[in-house]
């Protein structure tokens, strides 16, 4: 069986590969890339541990064969915060309501959170809810992530504003 | 999990892609969204040596909206479905559905053609295509051709579809305006497949139903449509009496599976209830 050649942009940077056409994109991110922030939780497209961003939408990257991101921009969890290090909003949000325990689910729900904010930046706590169904997480009981994911909201359209 | 080797194609073209197919009989499979085929492969439960990856086929793709046919591009997610405001004012169904699906991550990538195609009966849109007598547009093997969704399930993961052939469009006459509709689907929890689901469209004139159409997901091995359980309810006031009429219609024609979602006689159980539901839910949207 031939290899692939794929092509694609990870959080900015452009990179180059040839590949088993099984490998899986998590695969590829945690083991070529070494970009192990995407976690892999059940390996069946339940629990949203692998989320990653790919061009513009939340996907569970455990569940999708490296060649069919050939092309995409793909963002994860190494590419949330500021290039100097500071933590973007939902992250320092997870930070100050503590938001995780074991943090196993938190890179998929942070990366999930950014971009539900991004589609929809003042979410009701049923659309948080809803908005991030497709992570688990199994410390948590979730109160505390759904109020940091508010409190997130609240303190991004206050910088908007400012801007 | 690691799935068996294959080689990847990503043709351009719908006669490219259906050239895949049949270069490669018997050992290549449609790719769309993989949130069906990918679980089937890790599991060697599928093995092809040739993914014909159909995303960047533009003629699958998009939405339109006439005034008689609603067009589905096979390549359409399941979230494309869900934001479609257009779609949602003529035909409201297909959004409700489509947003008990899986869960938003899963419907970003899953598509309405791999939904459809798949032949699993616990899929949520086959049904609701059965009740809005939507027909799939074939094309391969020198031909092209449409089969009712009423006549396209033979069994699970059986279909009339050929190796050979792609699913292209999805086409739905648009259901009579002042319509009422409802999707009830039953499931254990979030990105569940149901336990019993019921979707239901029907038309009142003066306090009488004039026309219904009721489907039933995961409670056979195929979706039902269940023209016994319509029938009792045209000519009605859709009270008590022509309700039981139509819950007891749909519940006999099913035939679930005893698993983890409950013994069979439970799961026929709440497709009546869902039935139910989904008719007074239904009542109460028709202008
Ligand atoms: C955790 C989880 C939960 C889920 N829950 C639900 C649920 O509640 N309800 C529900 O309905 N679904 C559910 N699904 C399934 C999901 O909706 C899939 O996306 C869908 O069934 C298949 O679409 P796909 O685009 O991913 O197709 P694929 O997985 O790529 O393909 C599925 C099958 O159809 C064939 N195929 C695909 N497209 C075409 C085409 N255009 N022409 C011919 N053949 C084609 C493929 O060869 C394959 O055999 C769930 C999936 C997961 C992983
Ligand atoms: S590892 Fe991908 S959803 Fe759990
Ligand atoms: S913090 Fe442990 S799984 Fe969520």
């Amino acid at each position: 069986m031939s290899k692939t050649q794929v092509n694609m942009t990870v959080n900015g940077k452009a990179v180059e590969a040839a590949v088993e056409p099984r490998t899986l994109l998590i695969h590829f991110l945690r083991e070529q890339l070494n970009l192990t922030g995407s976690h892999i939780g059940c390996d069946t497209s339940h629990c949203g541990a692998c989320t990653v961003d790919l061009n513009g939408k939340s996907v569970k990257s455990c569940t999708m064969f490296v060649g069919q991101a050939e092309g995409a921009e793909i963002t994860t969890i190494e590419g949330i915060a500021q290039e100097d290090g500071a933590l973007h909003a939902v992250q320092e949000a997870f930070r100050q309501h503590h938001g995780l325990q074991c943090g196993f689910c938190t890179p998929g729900m942070i990366t999930r959170a950014w971009r539900l904010l991004q589609e929809n930046p003042a979410p009701t706590e049923e659309e948080i809810r809803y908005g991030i169904s497709g992570n688990l997480c199994r410390c948590t009981g979730y109160q505390n992530i759904v109020r940091a994911i508010q409190a997130a909201a609240a303190d991004l359209s206050v910088k908007e504003a400012a801007e | 999990m690691i799935s068996a080797e294959f080689d990847y194609h990503r043709p351009g073209t719908l006669d490219q892609a259906i050239g895949l197919l049949s270069e490669h009989e018997g050992s290549a499979f449609v790719l769309a969204g993989g949130h069906s085929l990918i679980p089937m492969m890790k599991l060697r439960l599928a093995t092809p040596e040739h993914l014909v990856d159909i995303q960047d086929i533009d003629e699958l793709s998009g939405i339109t909206v006439s005034e008689r046919m609603i067009e589905i591009g096979a390549t359409v997610t399941q979230s494309d479905l869900i934001a479609s405001g257009e779609l949602f004012d003529a035909c409201p169904i297909l959004r409700e559905t489509a947003l008990q699906i899986a869960d938003p991550q899963i419907r970003n990538v899953g598509t309405v053609g791999g939904n459809v195609a798949n032949g699993d009966p616990g899929n949520d849109l086959p049904a609701i295509m059965q009740l809005l007598d939507a027909e799939y547009v074939l094309q391969g093997g020198g031909r092209m051709r449409a089969v009712k969704a009423r006549a396209f399930y033979e069994s699970a993961f059986f279909t009339v579809r050929d190796e050979g052939e792609i699913l292209t469009t999805i086409r739905i006459p648009v259901p009579p305006s002042g319509h009422g509709h409802s999707y009830q689907k039953q499931k254990r929890k979030v990105g569940d497949y149901a336990t019993a689901a019921a979707g239901v469209i029907l038309t009142l004139s003066d306090e009488t139903c004039t026309s219904a159409s009721v489907a039933l997901t995961n409670v056979a091995d195929t979706p039902l449509w269940a023209q016994a359980a319509a029938d009792a309810l045209v000519g009605t006031d859709l009270g008590a009496r022509a309700i039981n009429e139509a819950v007891d219609a749909a519940r006999a024609i099913t035939e679930p599976a005893s698993d983890g979602r409950g013994p069979a006689d439970y799961r026929t159980h709440v497709a009546g209830i869902m039935v139910q539901r989904a008719i007074l839910t239904a009542k109460s949207r028709a202008a």
